[in-house]
C-alpha cells in the first residue's frame, strides 16, 4: 500500500486541478455568458472533479482486497492503470463539457453511488464479522473434534497440546452470572420505569430518569474497577467468609451485581418507553371501574405491556451474554462447574480475551478456539437481538 | 356505622395499603438505582483522587565532574555513557547528606535511606544532565520523585504494620520520612506528570502516567471522526432520502439494528482477523484501533442521523423541489443544515462511547506496555501506524499489576477517563439545547 500513496496523491491534485479548469473551461464555453449554460459551472467542476478521483480510489480499495487475497504488491502496471483511469476521467469530463451538457446530474449520480457505497459499509461489516470467525472456526473444528468442543465438561488450554476446550464450563458461568445480573436489574429497572411513567411528578422525573440514564453512559470498564476493588473485596468479607462460602473476592456474585447496576439503565428506559405506548384510554378505563393505580398497573397497563417488556429483558441478556469487562475484572479466571455464587467462574468473553491476548499462535487450536467462541457468542446475542427486536415491532403494532 | 362512606372498611384499607406499597416499591427502586450510580462515583473518586497528587523529595545534588563526564568535555554523546545506574548513588548521598543536614538520626543504612528515593529519579536527573551538561560541576536543586512506598505513607495506603511486614521499606523509613516531611524535604504536590508522563514498570508505580494513553485515545477519535462521521452521514442519507423500499434497503436497516447490539468483543474478533491478519496493519497502532471503534460506532451515529434527518419536516424538502432544485441539492442544501446540531449530538454521544470502549482494543494488541510517544505519521509505519494504548486499556492494564499502588493510578485513570466523557456528553447536551428546533 506504501507506493500508492504517491500516485492516490497525484490524483486528488488533478483533481483539484480538475475542478478550477472545468470552472474556468464552462465559463469559456459559454463565452463568458452564464445564462448559456444548461449546468453551472461549479456544478461541472464537481463533476470533473468526481470523475477524476472516485474510479482510481474505487480500484485502490478493489485492488487492496484482491491484492491481499493474491499476496502481491502493488506493481508498476497497476499504478499505471490508476493513474490512467484519473487522467481519462480528468479529460473525458473536460472535454464534455458543452453548453448543453447535463453535469448536474452526472455530478448527482457520483454522489449517488458514494451514497450506496457508504450505505454498504454496514452490509460489509457484518459478512466481515460472520466471515473472519467462520474462516477461523473451521481451522478450529479441522483439529480439535466439535462434539468435544460443544459437549466436553472441563475447559482447561495447555498450550503444550492435549487442551481440554469444551464450552460447557463458560456457557454455565456467562448464564450464570447473567441471570444474577437480570435477578437484580429487571425488579429494579421495571419497577423504576412504572414508578417514572405512572407516579413521578414532572420535576422527579427530569432529575431522576437522566440520573439513571448516566449508568448507561459509564464505560464498562469503570464497572470492571469498581468491582474489582470495592464489591468484590466487600461480598468476600461480609457475606462469603463469614458464610463459609469461598474466600474469592472475584466471584460469580460479583460480576452480577455490578453487571446488573450496569442493565439497570437498559431495562428501564425501555420499558419506560414502552408503558408510555399504552393508551392513556386503557388507563382510564380501570381507574374509572374503582381500581387503585397500582391495581391498574398490575392488571391493566403491565398485561398490555408484557411483549414490549419481555423484549426489553431478552436485549439486557444479551447485553450480559457479550459483557467482557465486568466478567474479566469481576468473575475470575477459572472454568468452573459449580453452584456457589461466591466462587470464581468464568464466561465465554473472559476465554476470548485470554486466549487472544499476549503472544498468540494462530494455527493452534487453543488460539483459534477464541474465534468458535466468538462466533458462538455472536449467534446467541443475534438470535436474542432478532427475537427481542421482533417482539417489540409486532407489540408496536398492536397500538398504532 | 359498619358501611358508612365516611369510614374506609377493612378490604379499603387492605386495597390502599397496596397501593401504598407497590408505590414504595417503586421509589426505592428509583433509590437502588441512584444509589448504586452514587456509590459507584465515590468509590472510584476516593481510590483516584490521590493518583492526581505525587510525593517529592526536594533535594540540592552536588553533581560532580569526575563521576559524570570522565572525559571532561561536557559532550552529552560522551556523557551519555554514564547509565542511570551511575546516578544512583549520587542521589542517595544527596539525601543522606540531606537528613544529616536537618539534624536527623535514623538507624537506615544508606542503602536503605537511598531506597526512598524513585527508581525513575536517577532517570530524570539524568535527562536534565544531558539536555544541560553545564550543570556539571555544580550543585542543583531536583525535586525527584519519592518511591512508591514513601508516596504512599503521605496518601495513607502504607502503613507502620504494612511497612513492618513488607520487604521494600521498613518502620523506620516512614518515620524518617514523616520527619522529613516536617523538615519540608518532602512534599506532596499536584501531579501534572500523571497526565504526561508514559506507562513505567512494575517496580514503580509512583512514575506512571497516561501520557501515551491519552494520546493514542485521541488519536483514534481523529481515525474515528474522520471515518464514521463521513460513512455513517453519507449512508443515511441514502437510507432516509434516496434508498428506493426493497429487499436491499430492507437487508441494510435490520443489518444495522442487529449490528447495535452485537457484543463489542466481536469486533475486536473482527478487527483481529481483519486488519491485522489479513491486512497486514501494525498491532496496537491507534489506525487499526480507530477502524474496529469506527465499525463499532458506526450504527449510533447511523441510527442518530437518521432521527435527525427524519425530524425535518417534508416542507423543507418540498419547498426547494418546487423551486426547482434537485433531490441532490434540497437534501444537501437545505435538510442536511438544519439537521446539523442533531447529527453532531449523535456523532459526540457516539464518539463518547468509543472513547470508553475497552474490550476490542485488548484484542487488537493495545495492552502492550508502549513507553514511547506515537508518533502522528511515520514513514515506516504511515499514518497513526506505532504501537500505542488507550486510556481504558490503560486503567485495565494497571489492574493487572501486583504492586497496590497501582490501582489509585487505575482510578486517577477512570476519574480522566470519566471527565473527558462528561465534557463530551455536556458539549452535546449544550448543542441540542441551543440549536434544536422544533417544528
Amino acid at each position: 500500500m506504501q507506493s500508492l500513496t504517491t500516485p492516490l496523491f497525484l490524483i486528488f491534485a488533478l483533481a483539484v486541478i480538475g475542478y478550477y479548469l472545468a470552472k474556468s473551461r464552462a465559463m469559456q464555453v459559454a463565452g463568458g455568458d452564464i445564462r448559456g449554460l444548461v449546468s453551472l459551472p461549479h456544478q461541472h467542476a464537481l463533476n470533473t472533479a468526481l470523475a477524476t478521483v472516485v474510479p482510481p480510489t474505487a480500484a485502490v480499495l478493489l485492488f487492496a482486497l484482491y491484492g491481499r487475497f493474491a499476496d502481491t504488491g502493488p506493481s508498476w502496471l497497476f499504478t499505471l492503470v490508476i493513474m490512467g483511469l484519473g487522467v481519462t476521467g480528468f479529460a473525458l469530463s473536460l472535454i464534455g463539457i458543452k453548453t448543453n451538457s447535463r453535469a448536474r446530474i452526472f455530478a448527482e449520480r457520483w454522489i449517488l453511488g458514494l451514497l450506496i457505497f457508504a450505505s454498504s459499509i454496514a452490509v460489509m461489516t457484518t459478512i466481515g464479522i460472520v466471515f473472519s470467525m467462520l474462516f477461523e472456526t473451521f481451522n478450529f473444528f479441522g483439529q480439535y473434534d466439535w462434539r468435544d468442543f460443544f459437549f466436553s465438561l472441563t475447559w482447561s488450554p495447555n498450550f503444550r497440546g492435549n487442551s481440554d476446550l469444551g464450552i460447557i464450563p463458560l456457557l454455565w458461568g456467562t448464564l450464570y452470572v447473567s441471570f444474577i445480573a437480570l435477578v437484580f436489574a429487571v425488579p429494579v429497572g421495571l419497577f423504576a420505569a412504572i414508578y417514572l411513567s405512572e407516579y413521578a411528578s414532572p420535576r422527579m422525573r427530569s432529575i431522576a430518569k437522566p440520573a439513571i440514564e448516566v449508568l448507561a453512559g459509564i464505560p464498562t470498564i469503570v464497572y470492571g474497577l469498581f468491582a474489582l476493588i470495592t464489591v468484590g473485596p466487600l461480598l468476600r468479607d461480609y457475606f462469603a467468609e463469614p458464610m463459609g462460602l469461598g474466600q474469592s473476592a472475584s466471584s460469580v456474585m460479583t460480576a452480577g451485581l455490578v453487571m446488573g447496576i450496569m442493565l439497570i439503565p437498559f431495562v428501564s428506559s425501555l420499558s419506560d418507553d414502552i408503558i408510555n405506548a399504552v393508551p392513556q384510554a386503557m388507563r382510564d378505563g380501570s381507574l374509572g371501574l374503582g381500581a387503585t393505580p397500582s391495581e391498574t398497573i398490575r392488571q391493566v397497563v403491565i398485561p398490555a405491556a408484557l411483549p414490549g417488556i419481555v423484549g426489553a429483558i431478552l436485549l439486557a441478556a444479551s447485553r450480559a451474554i457479550g459483557e467482557t469487562m465486568i466478567v474479566v475484572l469481576g468473575a475470575g479466571a477459572a472454568a468452573r462447574l459449580s453452584l456457589n455464587p461466591f466462587e470464581a467462574m468464568t464466561t465465554v468473553t473472559v476465554k476470548i480475551v485470554s486466549q487472544l491476548t499476549g503472544d498468540t499462535d494462530f494455527a493452534s487450536p487453543e488460539t483459534l478456539v477464541a474465534f468458535a467462541l466468538g462466533l458462538t457468542l455472536f449467534v446467541i446475542t443475534l438470535g436474542l437481538n432478532v427475537f427481542a427486536l421482533y417482539i417489540v415491532r409486532k407489540y408496536r403494532e398492536q397500538y398504532e | 356505622m359498619k358501611n358508612s362512606l365516611l369510614v374506609t372498611d377493612a378490604r379499603t384499607k387492605k386495597r390502599n395499603a397496596k397501593e401504598a406499597r407497590f408505590k414504595a416499591y417503586g421509589l426505592s427502586a428509583i433509590i437502588v438505582a441512584m444509589l448504586a450510580l452514587a456509590v459507584l462515583l465515590t468509590s472510584v473518586v476516593n481510590n483516584g483522587m490521590s493518583a492526581f497528587q505525587q510525593t517529592f523529595i526536594t533535594l540540592q545534588v552536588p553533581l560532580p565532574a569526575d563521576k559524570l563526564d570522565k572525559v571532561g568535555n561536557r559532550d552529552p554523546a560522551d556523557m551519555a555513557k554514564v547509565t542511570t545506574i551511575g546516578y544512583n548513588p549520587i542521589l542517595r548521598d544527596a539525601l543522606v547528606a540531606e537528613v544529616e543536614r536537618q539534624g536527623l538520626t535514623t538507624e537506615l543504612s544508606a542503602k536503605d535511606i537511598g531506597e526512598m528515593i524513585s527508581k525513575e529519579a536517577s532517570a530524570t536527573v539524568r535527562d536534565r544532565v544531558l539536555a544541560n551538561p553545564d550543570l556539571v560541576g555544580q550543585t542543583v536543586t531536583f525535586d525527584i520523585l519519592a518511591s512508591g512506598r514513601i508516596d504512599g505513607v503521605f496518601k495513607g495506603r502504607v502503613t507502620m504494620e504494612s511497612a513492618a511486614l513488607d520487604g521494600n521499606t521498613s518502620p523506620e523509613a516512614l518515620i524518617l520520612a514523616q520527619q522529613l516531611a516536617e523538615a519540608g524535604v518532602i512534599e506532596t504536590k499536584f501531579n501534572w506528570n500523571f497526565f504526561t508522563a508514559p506507562d513505567a514498570s512494575d517496580q514503580r508505580p509512583e512514575a506512571a502516567g497516561l501520557g501515551v494513553a491519552i494520546l493514542g485515545s485521541l488519536y483514534m477519535m481523529l481515525v474515528v471522526l474522520f471515518l464514521a462521521l463521513p460513512i455513517g452521514v453519507a449512508s443515511s442519507i441514502y437510507l432516509e432520502e434516496f434508498a428506493p423500499k426493497n429487499r436491499w434497503t430492507d437487508l441494510i436497516e435490520v443489518n444495522i439494528s442487529n449490528l447495535a447490539a452485537v457484543p463489542s468483543i466481536v469486533y475486536g474478533i473482527l478487527g483481529l482477523a481483519i486488519f491485522i491478519n489479513f491486512m497486514e496493519f501494525n498491532q496496537s497502532s491507534p489506525l487499526v484501533g480507530g477502524l474496529v471503534l469506527t465499525l463499532m460506532t458506526l450504527p449510533t451515529i447511523i441510527i442518530s442521523t437518521r432521527a435527525a434527518l427524519k425530524s425535518v419536516p417534508p416542507s423543507i424538502r418540498d419547498a426547494a423541489l418546487g423551486v426547482g432544485a434537485s433531490k441532490m441539492q434540497s437534501v444537501f442544501h437545505h435538510v442536511l443544515p438544519l439537521a446539523a446540531p442533531g447529527i453532531l449530538t449523535g456523532t459526540i454521544i457516539g464518539l463518547a462511547q468509543a472513547l470508553g470502549e475497552t474490550a476490542p482494543l485488548l484484542l487488537i494488541g493495545m495492552v502492550a506496555f508502549v513507553r514511547e510517544y506515537p508518533a502522528a505519521f511515520s514513514p515506516e509505519s504511515g499514518l497513526f501506524g506505532e504501537a500505542s494504548t488507550a486510556l481504558p486499556v490503560q486503567v485495565y492494564n494497571w489492574t493487572q499489576r501486583s504492586d497496590p499502588a497501582f490501582v489509585e493510578r487505575a482510578s486517577g485513570a477512570i476519574i480522566t477517563l470519566l471527565v473527558f466523557l462528561l465534557i463530551m456528553n455536556a458539549v452535546a447536551i449544550y448543542l441540542r439545547r441551543r440549536f434544536e428546533r422544533r417544528w
